[in-house]
């Protein structure tokens, strides 16, 4: 398998460099790799699943704007995804499904806390297929 | 290279570093770094510089664009970072404050000694830990309604104070007497309600814990007995979290809102996530507004944890408040933006300062600090890591003329947090702080490694720089004996 995420690191904070054939799997690759910081995915199965649906001004904003609200989801409904169908993504708009369950003590390791997703160092990358960075402020 | 800064930065003196503005075009101050010679070297390394040298962009900007020698590598702003704008024709930036919103910290002292507590120990880390909500994803137990969350946020601590939790001088001993001015709820998401609601009166994880600590030097003992510390050995408690993601989701929000003032306005930026607007203009006052909602979430948030550590204590020593003496020195902020008023080339001028990991240090005399305090200056702590020292010292005159009243926060990371884990355990980093006489309750043992004493650079010689160089002065040395964390 080819790789799907790897984790950058940074002084304060942490960051993510995720990869995909297309840009949908690199988002995808990207909020998986924002939940390996926060859980051992491993031990997460897929009980639930929430819809996301959003427009930003631009495809930056989509990145950043789609992480935060799994961030949000995970804040206000403890929810660990750990799997996502991104149904539908261009320049300014995202509609995804994602996969997974309520944080359980007894069962999930919870690790690094993420407060929210910064522009710094930000990068969305094409070439053979797409490489996108993004830095986490822990 | 590491010595490369060496043919950029300009000497001021043993602990002034200055970044001409010939370093980066678009800059439109210098930058100045408060270190020691030793220090600029990890500084370099870590691209702290550029994030300095950036922060110079910001319209308005006076002086220089400054870091306290706990610098180290943010985003958007080094954290460590302070930057004044002109009120008139500057702009503010949400990430010259932070995801976490009035984060800082709370100081208590009692009137316990070494000897009692650590016969105690165990038992009090355990019932702190228990009656604490602590760790990520961890919920309060305050059951707040909308209604009363609104009330927080435009009320601050007192409104904790008034449901009883704590007592009226906790409030008076608070930077802006735990409310600051000008929150609009209704310039707060849904979003960040609905996420700040049930994590308020919670500790959170990451840098954020409780610690029982004991007095390890005392460099002015006059200044001391002002704020009830009186010998070595001397029992205090300090606390450090912040608006949780109630403060984080307003920091999103008003990036978002901000990146697009920033294309509206014409402002060059070399970094997005230094996102801005003019203060005069709807997007910054609405910023400022919400900011100043999640400021008074967290004093709210500290008081309720002040609240429970004396509930614990009373428990655990089996005595009364009044026999515990557990009086609140100071609750101070240090990732906050502030209209404050400065001396600027002979004119008095309204200023918003930026303090991203920066403490405010106002000298004695000064309106803004408590009567109790004003004939010594304006206390400031500074916390360390877990295992060596934290401090508490005074703001000085040198602060107001050099870095708009402000000092240093704390030690700054040394170590990523994936190398703290990759070489540290978090079973090992309990085991040796017990070896040195501190017991530590965690809620995560990742976390634990993430925030060792060895990811921290040491704080004694960050306080040290600031002492020197005079922008704040020190006054007691503290150590942990018992913390808890998320």
């Amino acid at each position: 398998m080819t790789k799907e995420f790897e984790i950058m690191d940074h002084t304060a904070d942490a960051g993510i460099i995720a990869y995909g054939t297309d840009l949908k799997q690199a988002f995808a690759n990207a909020a998986k790799g924002l939940f390996s910081l926060i859980t051992n995915l491993g031990d997460v199965d897929e009980a639930l699943h929430r819809d996301i649906e959003l427009t930003a001004s631009d495809q930056e904003s989509l990145l950043v704007d789609w992480l935060n609200e799994l961030v949000y989801h995970f804040d206000t409904e403890c929810i660990l995804f750990k799997r996502f169908d991104i149904i539908e993504l261009n320049n300014r708009h995202l509609r995804a499904r994602g996969y997974g369950e309520k944080a359980d003590n007894a069962k999930h390791e919870l690790k690094t806390g993420v407060k929210g997703t910064t522009y710094h160092m930000l990068k969305i990358e094409k070439n053979k297929g797409y490489r996108v960075q993004v830095l986490f402020d822990i | 290279m590491a010595s490369r800064w060496k043919e950029i930065v300009k000497k001021i003196d043993d602990y002034r570093w200055e970044i001409p503005t010939s370093y980066k075009d678009g800059m439109s101050v210098p930058g100045r770094i408060f270190a020691s010679e030793a220090m600029l070297d990890h500084i370099w390394e870590e691209h702290a510089f550029d994030q300095v040298a950036n922060v110079a962009f910001l319209p308005g900007i006076v002086n220089y664009s400054l870091a306290m020698p706990d610098i180290h590598w943010g985003y958007g702003f080094p954290i460590g970072g302070v930057a004044a704008t002109r009120v008139e024709d500057g702009v503010v930036s949400p990430g010259g404050v932070g995801f976490d919103i009035n984060c800082g910290v709370r100081l208590v002292r009692t009137n316990l000694t070494e000897t009692e507590v650590r016969a105690r120990i165990e038992p009090l880390v355990i019932e702190l830990f228990n009656n604490i909500p602590s760790g990520l994803g961890s919920e309060g137990k305050i059951k707040a309604s909308r209604k009363e969350l609104d009330e927080v946020m435009m009320a601050g601590s007192r409104w904790a104070v008034e449901k009883g939790y704590g007592l009226p001088e906790d409030v008076v001993a608070t930077e802006e007497s735990g409310c600051m001015k000008g929150a609009r709820t209704d310039k707060v998401s849904d979003k960040a309600k609905k996420r700040g609601l049930p994590q308020l009166g919670t500790l959170g994880s990451g840098n954020h814990f409780l610690e029982v600590a004991v007095v390890d030097e005392i460099y002015d003992s006059d200044a001391a007995r002002v704020m009830g510390i009186e010998d070595l050995g001397q029992v205090l408690v300090l606390i450090h979290t912040g608006s949780r993601g109630f403060g984080h989701q307003i920091c999103s929000d008003y990036v978002d809102i901000l990146g697009q003032a920033v294309k509206k306005y014409g402002i060059n930026l070399p970094d997005r996530q230094l996102a801005c607007a003019p203060i005069e203009s709807p997007e910054g006052r609405d910023y400022l507004a919400a900011m100043a909602c999640a400021a008074n979430y967290a004093w709210t948030n500290r008081q309720f944890i002040l609240h429970w550590a004396r509930e614990s204590f009373a428990r655990v020593f089996n005595k009364s408040q009044a026999e515990l003496g557990m009086r609140q020195i100071y609750d101070v902020c240090h990732n906050i933006a502030k209209i404050e008023k400065y001396d600027i080339n002979s004119k008095m001028e309204k200023l918003c300062v930026h303090r991203k990991g920066a403490t405010r240090a106002f000298p004695a005399g000064h309106p803004d600090v408590p009567e109790a305090y004003r004939a010594v200056g304006q206390p400031v702590l500074i916390p360390g890591d877990m295992g060596r020292y934290s401090f508490i010292a005074l703001g000085t005159e040198v602060a107001m003329a050099e870095t708009f009243g402000s000092t240093c926060h704390g030690a700054g990371r040394m170590m990523s947090r994936g190398a703290a884990k990759r070489s540290l355990k978090g079973v090992d980093v309990a085991r040796s702080l017990a070896a040195q006489g501190i017991t530590v309750k965690a809620e995560s043992m990742a976390s634990l490694a993430e925030e060792a004493p060895q990811a921290y650079k040491d704080v004694s010689e960050v306080v040290e720089i600031t002492h020197q160089a005079g922008i704040s002065r020190k006054v007691v040395r503290t150590k942990p004996v018992g913390v808890i964390k998320g």
